[in-house]
């Protein structure tokens, strides 16, 4: 059958934009991407193969699973122990480290804990198991927040009493600021999130391209929607201006989804969170509103946030900055591998340095 | 995790649309978006659909991508 996406991976369209960069003459430019499917498509395609050494595309915070703090793996895991209790999450969070191991142990020690497709997936669990609590782990940016806010509105509606939901949400706005405003981040282009952009919109990127001077463009997630998108950055970097391109139009529009926005503002509000390796950053993350406190897992089962404290001689810090490498870390590929990780970028299949670990070509 | 895959609408039941990916056939949440129909193709994450597939946009950007190539030609 014909593949739809073909000509998002056309060879020839690809060396043609390869050879397009290759010539670029301009200041050496500082990219950064903040997604991690923008994370894995680079690196399995290999476009940094393809760029010139002065052009250098750097991963920030794009995986919400790799900035989520230990502590909320440590209620998730407290949770999962309790004989009363079903854990739904999604398959990313199983391996974290927590302080009395993951997820994935505590189910080998006999925990009920389901991996879910969809967020919606937890209700049927909750119905079916009346006698149980459903405690449904919510660990998403804003492409994912709005499905798990639907699945608390639903079960307000059905009056769903054994299903609640342990939030740990963030949002893209006010870390890219602060990457934005850090001379040591030093960022010149900031190549935004397809799907986080599909939801809150470009009009966002305009106002951090005004105040902070870091332009962007949105990207899609094929070879040639990920090379055009760096061509097109590097030249408005280059050219000096503070302006934002969309190339993902084909999903993209100025104003998002307002449904899915609505959606998601009538459940959470704003709230401050805690990002792993970079640290507390206000107004970045989002909790469960008051009317919908009898789903918050964090209220009904009166848990504690913990101490947020990071592994010793763990770089991801400043690799989530951009400003090291994976390779610049002791622990990269000797103690902090995917099977057994350290830190928060090698935590999700989507980290920095689980990325680096399987396709290489970070430099 | 925001990886999201477009598919085409083959069927619609209320609130939930049979969603084509490829040949695979998917249940998929219509509760975020407004005005789809049986042939739109929506954005797929975590079994919603999160937005609509704009077909003429998607190709202005394959056209978008050939323009190095009539440069290459001329």
């Amino acid at each position: 059958m014909n593949n739809y996406l073909d000509p998002y991976r056309d060879t020839g369209l690809l060396h043609l934009w390869a050879e397009r960069l290759q010539k670029y003459q301009g200041k050496p430019l500082k990219l950064m991407e903040v997604c991690g499917t923008h994370t894995m498509a680079i690196a399995r395609y290999g476009i940094r193969t393809l760029l010139p050494e002065r052009i250098r595309l750097v991963s920030g915070p794009g995986c919400p699973v790799c900035v989520t703090p230990s502590y909320y793996i440590n209620s998730a895991v407290a949770l999962a122990r309790r004989p009363e209790t079903i854990v739904a999450t999604f398959g990313d969070l199983m391996r974290i480290p927590g302080d009395e191991g993951s997820l994935l142990e505590a189910k080998s020690l006999g925990a009920d804990i389901r991996v879910l497709y969809s967020p919606l997936d937890a209700l049927k669990i909750a119905r079916d198991n009346p006698e149980r609590q459903v405690v449904l782990l919510s660990v998403g940016f804003e492409t994912t927040t709005p499905i798990f806010a639907l699945a608390i509105d639903k079960a307000s509606q059905e009056g769903l009493n054994n299903f609640t939901v342990l939030s740990a949400n963030k949002t893209m706005p006010e870390v890219l600021k602060v990457l934005a405003g850090d001379p040591t981040v030093g960022i010149d282009g900031y190549l935004y999130p397809g799907h986080v952009s599909a939801i809150i919109g470009t009009r966002f990127y305009e106002e951090l391209a005004e105040k902070y001077g870091v332009p962007g463009v949105v990207a899609g997630f094929e070879p040639l929607d990920i090379l055009t998108a760096v061509a097109a950055l590097s030249e408005i970097c280059n050219e000096g201006r503070h302006t934002v391109r969309n190339l993902y139009t084909r999903v993209v529009k100025p104003e998002g989804n307002p449904r899915a926005v609505q959606a998601m503002e009538r459940v959470f509000e704003p709230a401050d969170a805690v990002w792993r390796g970079i640290g507390r950053i206000s107004g970045s993350g989002l909790a469960i509103r008051e009317e919908y406190a009898r789903y918050d897992a964090w209220k009904v089962f009166d848990l504690q946030i913990g101490e947020y404290s990071e592994p010793e001689g763990c770089r991801c810090g400043e690799i989530l900055k951009g400003t090291k490498s994976p390779g610049d870390c002791p622990l990269f590929g000797t103690r902090c591998v995917p099977e057994n990780p350290v830190g928060a970028c090698m935590v999700s299949s989507e980290g920095t340095c689980a990325a680096h670990y399987k396709y290489g070509g970070i430099r | 995790m925001c990886l999201a895959v477009p598919g085409k609408v083959t069927e619609i039941k209320g609130k939930t649309a049979i969603v084509e990916i490829m040949g695979v056939l998917r249940e998929a949440s219509l509760e975020l978006l407004e005005d789809v129909k049986v042939g739109d193709y929506v954005i797929l994450h975590a079994g919603c659909a999160i937005e609509k597939l704009d077909e003429a946009e998607a190709l202005k950007t394959i056209e978008l991508f050939k323009e190095l190539k009539d440069i290459y030609h001329e």
